[in-house]
């Protein structure tokens, strides 16, 4: 395999498979955002204000 | 009795005998080191246990480095093994928060832009000569995250791992400096003016702490040769989101990380030894280093600038720059060129998600790095 081959195979497969498993992890938080979503913070009720 | 103690006093002065032009040189080095540290701030941390790594083992018959020297036992554990860079990684999870990137998940994708930098220089370092393992080592540099580059370089090119770490370390320190110019010339005033919405807190804390074993699986799939180092950073990161070991996430991102940093530092400053370091190849890849951090920083702000275009200008490009591993720094100077432009435009926590994915995606780019170089069967 010459240099050059290499050098391109690296920045192919390097970039391309960088890119591609952020991705997947971004979209992998947002499942999680979901499976687990933000409890909502609890109101004052009006018995308690009052 | 007279002759025996001019011998005697001989041995007084054979350090001076033996003193090479090259050991004087590397000495100057190892203090311009310490002094950058000291005095200009320049990671403290490391450059001054480096410098002075670097100062002693260039002082003639100390033996520091012979094969039972005191950081020839300590490089033999530790970098050799890959145990060092690997124990700093539990810390920094143990001291990273993840929130600001799960909140704009799409931020992801500017940690990969960061990355670019590694490929491009590993070309040009092939294109001048390096040898593949070479070239991935001075590639690793545009990671701009010095544990990565050890543990990269310790493995594949031990020879360069003097001039790597110095390289890393130095450019990082460097990024207030490297970075500003480039983000300048790429972006215009309108640009840079972007005021970014304030993020709505919307992760439970379940997700925070499934966030690093999930992390840890699906990466780890992808990139099996990487687990020691993304393995590591996560398990730190779950120590800290789950709250039940605060003593061990306490140890790990203080006494651990402390005591682990004065070790590597004062080793990888025992590698630069005068007739190993002082070669053309050291100056080529210093000049590859700071090429590598430039590129990063240039496609980031590039990746920036096409989110800002598809999301009808929402993001502002400058948080492209912070999609590098230099935690905070490079998280920082993107909230101090904002404020230049904008004074009421507040990037800090969008460039903090920059900043964070960055370190996940350095450690995923030197990742799938190792696991392509075992498949194309180079390592």
């Amino acid at each position: 395999m010459s240099k050059l081959e290499f050098g391109l195979t690296m920045l192919i497969t390097g970039t391309g498979g960088t890119l591609v498993s952020l991705y997947v992890l971004s979209l992998m938080v947002q499942i999680l955002k979901r499976i687990f979503p933000r409890e909502a913070s609890p109101k004052t009720s009006p018995e308690v204000r009052e | 009795m007279l002759e025996s103690v001019l011998n005697g006093m001989g041995g007084l002065v054979i350090g001076f005998a033996a003193l090479t032009p090259q050991a004087v040189i590397m000495m100057i080095i190892g203090s311009v080191l310490i002094y950058l540290g000291v005095k200009k701030g320049f990671e403290p941390l490391l450059l001054l246990p480096i410098g002075f790594g670097c100062l002693l083992v260039n002082i003639p018959l100390s033996g520091l480095m012979a094969e039972e020297g005191l950081f020839r036992h300590f490089y033999n554990f530790g970098v050799i093994t890959e145990v060092f860079p690997c124990l700093i990684f539990i810390g920094i999870g143990a001291m990273t928060d993840f929130t600001p990137l799960l909140e704009n998940p799409k931020i992801f994708l500017l940690g990969a832009a960061g990355q670019f930098g590694i490929f491009l220089t590993l070309i040009l370092a092939l294109l001048i000569g390096f040898t593949p393992l070479e070239a991935v080592a001075t590639g690793i540099i545009g990671a701009c995250d010095g544990p990565t580059s050890i543990y990269v370089t310790s493995k594949y090119a031990p020879h360069l791992l003097g001039q790597v770490s110095v390289a890393a370390y130095s450019y990082m320190a460097l990024v207030p400096l490297i970075q500003p110019p480039i983000m300048r010339l790429l972006t215009t005033e309108k640009e840079r003016k972007i005021a970014m919405t304030t993020l709505k807190p919307t992760v439970s804390k379940t997700a925070l702490v499934v966030f690093p074993i999930a992390v840890t699986v699906l990466t780890c799939l992808i990139a099996p040769f990487g687990a020691p180092l993304m393995g590591m950073i996560m398990f730190g990161n779950l120590m800290k989101e789950c709250g039940v070991v605060q003593r061990l996430t306490n140890t790990a991102a203080n006494e651990l990380t402390n005591i682990v940093t004065l070790l590597l530092g004062i080793t990888i400053g025992a590698t630069m030894d005068g007739q190993a370091f002082l070669t053309g190849k050291t100056l080529l890849v210093l000049g590859l280093g700071f090429i590598a951090i430039c590129l990063d920083t240039v496609v980031g702000v590039l990746f920036g600038k096409l989110m800002c275009l598809l999301t009808g200008g929402k993001v502002n490009p400058l948080i492209g720059a912070a999609g590098i591993s230099a935690y905070p720094m490079a998280a920082r100077v993107v909230q101090v060129e904002g404020s230049k432009a904008n004074k009421r435009g507040y990037l800090l926590m969008h460039a903090m998600a920059a900043n964070t994915s960055g370190q996940i995606g350095s450690v995923m780019a030197a990742s799938i790095m190792l696991s392509v170089l075992q498949a194309m069967a180079i390592i």
